[in-house]
């Protein structure tokens, strides 16, 4: 039997002025297990603190209960408070008696009576409490981010600052992501690889920075504080640690026709490549896929030219394991297919382009080196008509996404005000459904190309491109005029949808990190807890969380940062002790716990067990990691044969206060 | 209820479109080839149905303007089938008690060698009631 101290407070007049304090204090005195019950002005004052500290060593007081605000608010104080006095914290329960009865109460005997019932009903739970000790774990002072995007390497950066070591895995032979691909950033107009590249060259020289390019995760184990994370270095040929870089062997290589994924496939490289002049390792790689040496064994250009003897045909993948702390996913985005949308006649004709594409036919490090030409003739185009909304905000429509894309409206502006800056003699048509331009100068930017630059801004959408011979017949709706258009186009450019990076997806596997239906990695709160998954120790920068801009990519690549530094900060994480355990001898090994688990905090070990008849007997039962789960509670609804309960929060102390309140 | 509810409800019912769907985006109208035969164009369809503005979509030609070639249906990013509607507009025109859209007298004058004898009867069974 437990030896229960009572406290009711009075917060004053809060609950003094609905609840009769001294009549609950008396009432509460007959419950059973109780030895001691008074109430006070202030219980969380210094002086109503030290009456519970003074009771508990008089009265050898084996649990207490509290009547007074809601435990959000005192439930750590009194639990030190009990700690201070020789007594296990979890042996103190609170009953609200404030928020969930004085505040709402106007009757003080109503008030009194229920006052009564939930502190009868708190006294029910510590009879059956038990004393409880959280688990403590090291931290693992390194953290691993995965992509090397503005996200990644933004977040990196902010880590490593901070005097942890960080490593980048990217799967590409460089770092840079997307952001290395645009020509200017909008609102400002600022090149992005003038912006980009100087952080590149940061984070390869940072000394608590290493960099894993061509490389993926294969598998991930562990959890917060203590991962273990397997790296796969894809073979790129090319001994990273001594080439110099030179890119003699991408001008030598024979092999001229393999489209170049950095431009989109509009022009083409080598089969040793160096992505771009600025690349991050500053190493080529050679593509096995078209490499006539390692297809056929007869060619060897690469390895003669090399004056360093960096080639190597023989390299194998390689395989890393490492422990991290913690993990930040930064896997980034892609433009969906285009295919499908057969209406936009995206695959009949080469001068029908996405945005990126654009931006690739923009950009002075591009195939057409800074200058707008058509992909197909090469031509100047005269009329070009921007599509908006091109994959974004589909229902039901399995070719496209539900959401709204929320960086094309801006990007669509900046390639239309470009546009008429640079070739005036152009006729730029934007088709837009509505303009979506929330953010710190985003509207006048918007308003810029419209008032100053001349872009013919139509509230419609484009039904239909039509290539007829050098043109595109782009048939539209403008439904402010009620008209419908017939333009003659020279080139369209459509605004695709974006969507996560494929990657995405086996990695939330992996990580154990929940998703939506459309692949953005899950936030632990859509508001308050912006940057963490609810998976202990994963954290989310940039568009794999979600469609966002740069400064927007930027600003929560260093939250998840500050985040990650808060983690790595602690020596030892201390667990919550009120987590999930399966009692043994009634597991029956179904899997049912495991597969509701949101956090993979679950495992099976097959373990021997006695027999009543002196047998053994080998029996699957549950095991619950501790430092991994979360205390929820799914696994003890989906356990059929009741063998999962939880800490603190037992199936049966539960069942005890609801008798209590029904009594 | 109104007049033009009780229709509207009804177009609802036998089309099984949902006209809320609908974000104003025009691609039907932009998708429509016989969108200049019309008075009403294809997303107005959509609108005026929503607004419940019934009776002058039943008395316009456009709704016979309307080729039926679901490019709409196909293309809209909603899922709203706007030809759907249209659809159903004609169906509440025929289905209409006492219109007599096509008299008997009317005949005479529409026969010549081309038209198959069979089409006027069946017109005349669908139109006049």
């Amino acid at each position: 039997m437990q030896r229960i101290g009572v406290f009711v407070c009075w917060c004053g007049s809060n609950i003094a002025g609905t609840v009769d304090v001294e009549a609950v204090s008396e009432a509460l005195k007959k419950e059973p297990g109780v030895v001691f019950s008074t109430n006070y002005q202030y219980m969380c004052s210094q002086a109503g603190q030290d009456i519970i500290k003074n009771a508990i060593a008089e009265h050898k007081l084996s649990g207490i209960v509290v009547c007074s605000c809601s435990p959000r608010m005192h439930e750590t104080t009194f639990r030190k408070t009990a700690a201070a006095a020789g007594l296990n914290p979890y042996m103190v329960e609170i009953a609200n008696i404030r928020e969930q009865c004085s505040w709402v109460h106007k009757d003080k005997l109503t008030g009194t009576e229920k006052a009564i019932i939930l502190g009868r009903t708190a006294i029910a739970k510590v009879n059956l409490n038990a004393p409880l000790t959280p688990g403590e774990s090291p931290v693992t002072k390194r953290a691993l981010v995965i992509g090397g995007g503005i996200a990644g390497i933004q977040t990196a950066l902010d880590i490593a600052d901070a005097g942890f070591e960080v490593d980048i895995v990217e799967k590409q032979p460089t770092i840079g992501g997307k952001m290395a691909q645009l020509d200017k950033t909008f609102p400002t107009l600022d090149c992005a690889a003038c912006i980009l590249t100087p952080k590149m060259v940061d984070v390869a020289q940072h000394e608590k920075i290493r960099i894993f390019s061509y490389s993926e995760v294969e598998s991930v184990s562990g959890f917060v504080g203590n991962f273990t994370v397997n790296i796969k270095k894809k073979a790129r040929y090319v001994k990273e640690d001594v080439c110099t870089g030179c890119g003699l062997c991408t001008e030598k290589c024979p092999q001229k026709n393999v489209p170049n994924e950095f431009n989109l496939g509009m022009d083409n490289r080598r089969a040793i490549y160096i992505p771009f002049a600025q690349a991050v390792p500053k190493v080529a790689t050679i593509d096995p896929r078209y490499c006539t040496m390692l297809k056929t064994g007869k060619c060897g250009v690469c390895s003669k030219v090399c004056t360093a003897g960096a080639i190597d045909y023989k390299a194998k993948d390689e395989y890393i394991e490492e422990k991290y702390g913690a993990i930040v996913v930064a896997t980034g985005y892609n433009p969906i297919s285009m295919e499908k949308f057969d209406e936009f006649a995206y695959s009949q004709s080469k001068d029908v382009i996405t945005s990126l594409e654009f931006e690739r036919l923009t950009n002075a490090a591009g195939p057409t080196a800074g200058v707008l030409l058509r992909p197909s003739d090469h031509k100047h185009p005269k009329t070009i008509v921007f599509v908006q909304c091109v994959g974004s905000r589909c229902s039901g429509a399995e070719k496209g996404k539900e959401y709204c894309s929320k960086i094309c409206c801006m990007y669509t502006a900046k390639h239309a005000m470009l546009t008429r800056d640079k070739y005036p003699d152009t006729d730029v048509y934007v088709f837009y459904i509505d303009v979506r331009t929330p953010g710190k100068a985003f509207d006048e930017f918007y308003r810029r190309a419209v008032e100053e630059y001349g872009v013919h801004y139509i509230k419609g959408m484009v039904g239909k491109v039509s290539p007829q011979g050098d043109k595109l017949m782009v048939q539209a709706s403008d439904l402010l005029a009620n008209k419908q258009l017939h333009i003659e186009a020279d080139l369209v450019v459509l605004a695709a949808a974006i969507e996560p990076d494929a990657s995405a997806r086996p990695l939330a596997t992996m990580l154990t990190a929940s998703m939506d239906t459309n692949d953005f990695f899950t936030e632990a709160h859509p508001k308050l807890r912006p940057v963490e998954s609810p998976t202990a120790g994963v954290f989310l920068s940039g568009t794999c969380q979600g469609p966002k801009d740069i400064p927007e990519t930027v600003s929560q690549a260093g939250a998840a940062a500050a985040k990650v530094i808060g983690l790595l900060a602690k020596d030892k994480l201390t667990g919550n002790p009120c987590v999930a355990h399966s009692n043994e001898l009634m597991c029956n090994g179904c899997s049912s716990c495991e597969r509701v688990c949101p956090y993979g905090a679950i495992t099976y070990e097959d373990k021997e067990f006695r027999m009543p008849d002196r047998t053994t007997r080998m029996r699957r039962v549950a095991k619950v990691n501790e430092a991994v789960c979360q205390g929820c509670g799914a696994c003890t609804v989906a356990c059929p044969s009741g063998a999962m309960d939880l800490k603190g929060f037992a199936s049966a102390q539960i069942m005890a206060e609801v008798d209590a309140i029904c009594k | 209820m109104t007049k033009n509810e009780r229709m509207k409800e009804q177009i609802l019912r036998t089309s099984g479109v949902n006209p809320l769907k609908c974000m104003r985006c025009g691609k039907c109208s932009g998708t429509c080839p016989s969108y200049d035969e019309m008075e009403y164009h294809p997303h107005q369809f959509v609108y005026m149905v929503e607004t419940g503005d019934i009776e002058p979509l039943l008395a316009s030609k456009s709704l016979y303007k309307c080729l039926s070639c679901f490019a709409c249906v196909d293309r809209c990013p909603r899922s709203v089938e706007p030809a759907k509607l249209v659809e159903a507009l004609r169906l509440m025109v025929i289905r209409q008690q006492g219109a007599n859209h096509f008299k008997a007298d009317d005949i005479p004058a529409l026969v010549d060698e081309e038209i198959p004898q069979q089409l006027l009867v069946s017109a005349l069974r669908k139109y006049s009631k």
